[in-house]
Parts: structure tokens; C-alpha cells; sequence
């Protein structure tokens, strides 16, 4: 059992020769800045025409008609009412 | 007595021009993050697309729940994350992979003999399973705290810390041994493979003392 500890002496030396897991933990602050990488390249892409489009014809149509379920009151917000 | 309140704005319920005029600036400015998002987590840009536009529909049918002052940003991905397990559920996205990201590369770090490709990044990402996916982009790439995506999934703090614990050991250990299965459609053979190599590593013949 405490055979495992031989060389004790500098205590928190975390897992120094065995490869494995350990150098794989050290290797993730390289990664975990391309993942950044990865979400930043798209957030800055140029956004393609239709989601412009989409955007425009969101103004178009009223979410309190197109969302009935939601339990909002059918009555219209500028209280225009409905024909 | 008793009308007094019919001229208020009512909060809550009814939306004036100005409150969608509002929402609709906010809906426009995280627009490219829920991009970034989709992308992580469904791979696919033309797939991640659509699910973002599913995402604004719905965001937008939805606004009179939405309340001002609160993240928009945390607000829709919850209705995109939610769009997605949707779509997860119904087998519309196997977790393909952008081509596009291929040809980027990392800058390696010094004293670093192999650069680690985004792309492999990305493949790696992909295999992961959602929930843990969704976690590390959101605390990872997203730059959400461990509450906001508590909030976000609908889950307790430590599950996502745990989620995102075992994302980065998981991406740790295949970017650090190169064991990133190639593509989706080869996926089941790479996980064969991997896991033949396994058997024969506990089996106490390391592929390189294989004779």
C-alpha cells in the first residue's frame, strides 16, 4: 500500500513520469483556445442573405397570430382588434 | 371605476411596436451566435443554418415571453439547444463534419512538435455525446458561466461542471493520442477500431510491442 509512494519527498509533484491522462490534461489550454477559435470564426462569418430575408419577414408577421398556444390573449397590442 | 387600466401598456402579454421593434435588435445581434452554436453542436453548417432559422421563428412567436433586460443570447439557446434534441431525437443530425474547418490550422504553442488541427478539434467535438457537447461550447467556446448553463440546459451547476469535465478530458486524451474517428459514415469503423486497440492494449499487447 504506502509502497505506492516511494519518492514522497517533494510531495505535490502530481503524476510526473506516467504519460497518459496527465499530459493529456496539460494539452488542454492549447485546444480549449481553438475551441474559441471555432465559435469566434463563425460568429464574425458575413451572415448569409437569408437570414437577412428572415429577419425582414419577421416584421411581417404578428406573433400573436402565429403563436396561439402560448395562451396569450388574442386580442391585437395596438388594440386595433380583428375584423 | 375599474377601466382605469385600459390605456396602460399591459407588460407581459401585449407587445407594443416598439417593445418587437426591441426584441427583433436583440434577435439580430445574437443571430451569429446561435450560428456558432448550431455549428458546434450539429457540425454541418447548411444543417446548423436552418436549425437557427427554426430557432428565430420560434424565438419570435415566443417574444411575449422573453423578459427585456434579461440575455437574449441565453434566452434563444435554450430554444435552439431544445430545437436541436428535437431534431437529435427524430435522427436528423448524425454529428457530420465541416469540411470547411480543414483547413485551418492552429498555431502551435512552443515546444510543441504537432500543431493540433481545428479540424480535428471539430471531429473530436463531434463525437462526444450532446449533452456533453452542448456543455463545453457553451462554458468553452460560448464563454457562459457554469450557472448561465445550468440555466440554459435546465440542469444542476455541478452536472454541467461534471459535463464539462469529462468533454475535456475526453477531448484531451483523443487529441492527445490521435484517436479522433475520421467521419461520421466511418464512425462505427473507427470505433471498432479504437476500441480493438483497447482490447489488446488490456490484453497486455501494446500496439507497439506488437511483434
Amino acid at each position: 500500500m504506502a509502497s505506492n509512494q516511494e519518492q514522497g519527498g517533494s510531495g505535490r509533484h502530481a503524476g510526473g513520469g506516467n504519460g497518459g491522462r496527465n499530459a493529456a490534461a496539460r494539452r488542454a489550454p492549447e485546444w480549449a483556445d481553438g475551441l474559441k477559435q471555432l465559435y469566434d470564426s463563425v460568429v464574425e462569418e458575413d451572415l448569409p442573405d437569408s437570414f437577412k430575408d428572415l429577419l425582414d419577414r419577421l416584421d411581417g408577421s404578428d406573433p400573436a397570430l402565429s403563436s396561439n398556444d402560448n395562451g396569450a390573449p388574442p386580442q391585437s397590442p395596438d388594440g386595433r382588434g380583428t375584423r | 371605476m375599474g377601466d382605469a387600466d385600459r390605456g396602460d401598456k399591459s407588460p407581459g402579454n401585449s407587445l407594443t411596436a416598439s417593445d418587437k421593434a426591441d426584441f427583433k435588435r436583440e434577435l439580430t445581434g445574437v443571430v451569429p451566435h446561435l450560428r456558432a452554436f448550431a455549428r458546434g453542436l450539429c457540425g454541418r453548417p447548411d444543417m446548423a443554418d436552418d436549425l437557427v432559422q427554426e430557432t428565430m421563428l420560434k424565438a419570435w412567436a415566443a417574444q411575449d415571453r422573453f423578459e427585456p433586460g434579461t440575455s437574449m443570447r441565453a434566452w434563444t439557446f435554450v430554444i435552439l439547444r431544445n430545437a436541436y434534441l428535437t431534431d437529435m431525437r427524430r435522427n436528423r443530425f448524425r454529428g457530420e463534419y465541416d469540411e470547411g474547418v480543414a483547413e485551418r490550422i492552429l498555431t502551435a504553442p512552443a515546444g510543441q512538435e504537432e500543431p493540433i488541427h481545428l479540424s480535428d478539434l471539430h471531429r473530436a467535438l463531434l463525437t462526444l455525446p450532446a449533452e456533453r457537447r452542448e456543455a463545453l461550447l457553451l462554458v468553452g467556446a460560448g464563454g457562459f458561466s457554469y450557472e448561465e448553463a445550468a440555466q440554459i440546459c435546465g440542469c444542476a451547476v455541478g452536472t454541467i461542471k461534471s459535463r464539462v469535465g469529462r468533454a475535456r478530458a475526453a477531448l484531451s486524451e483523443m487529441l492527445a493520442s490521435g484517436n479522433i474517428p475520421q467521419r461520421s459514415t466511418d464512425d462505427d469503423i473507427a470505433h471498432s477500431a479504437i476500441l480493438e486497440e483497447l482490447d489488446m492494449v488490456a490484453a497486455g499487447n501494446g500496439v507497439s510491442s506488437r511483434p
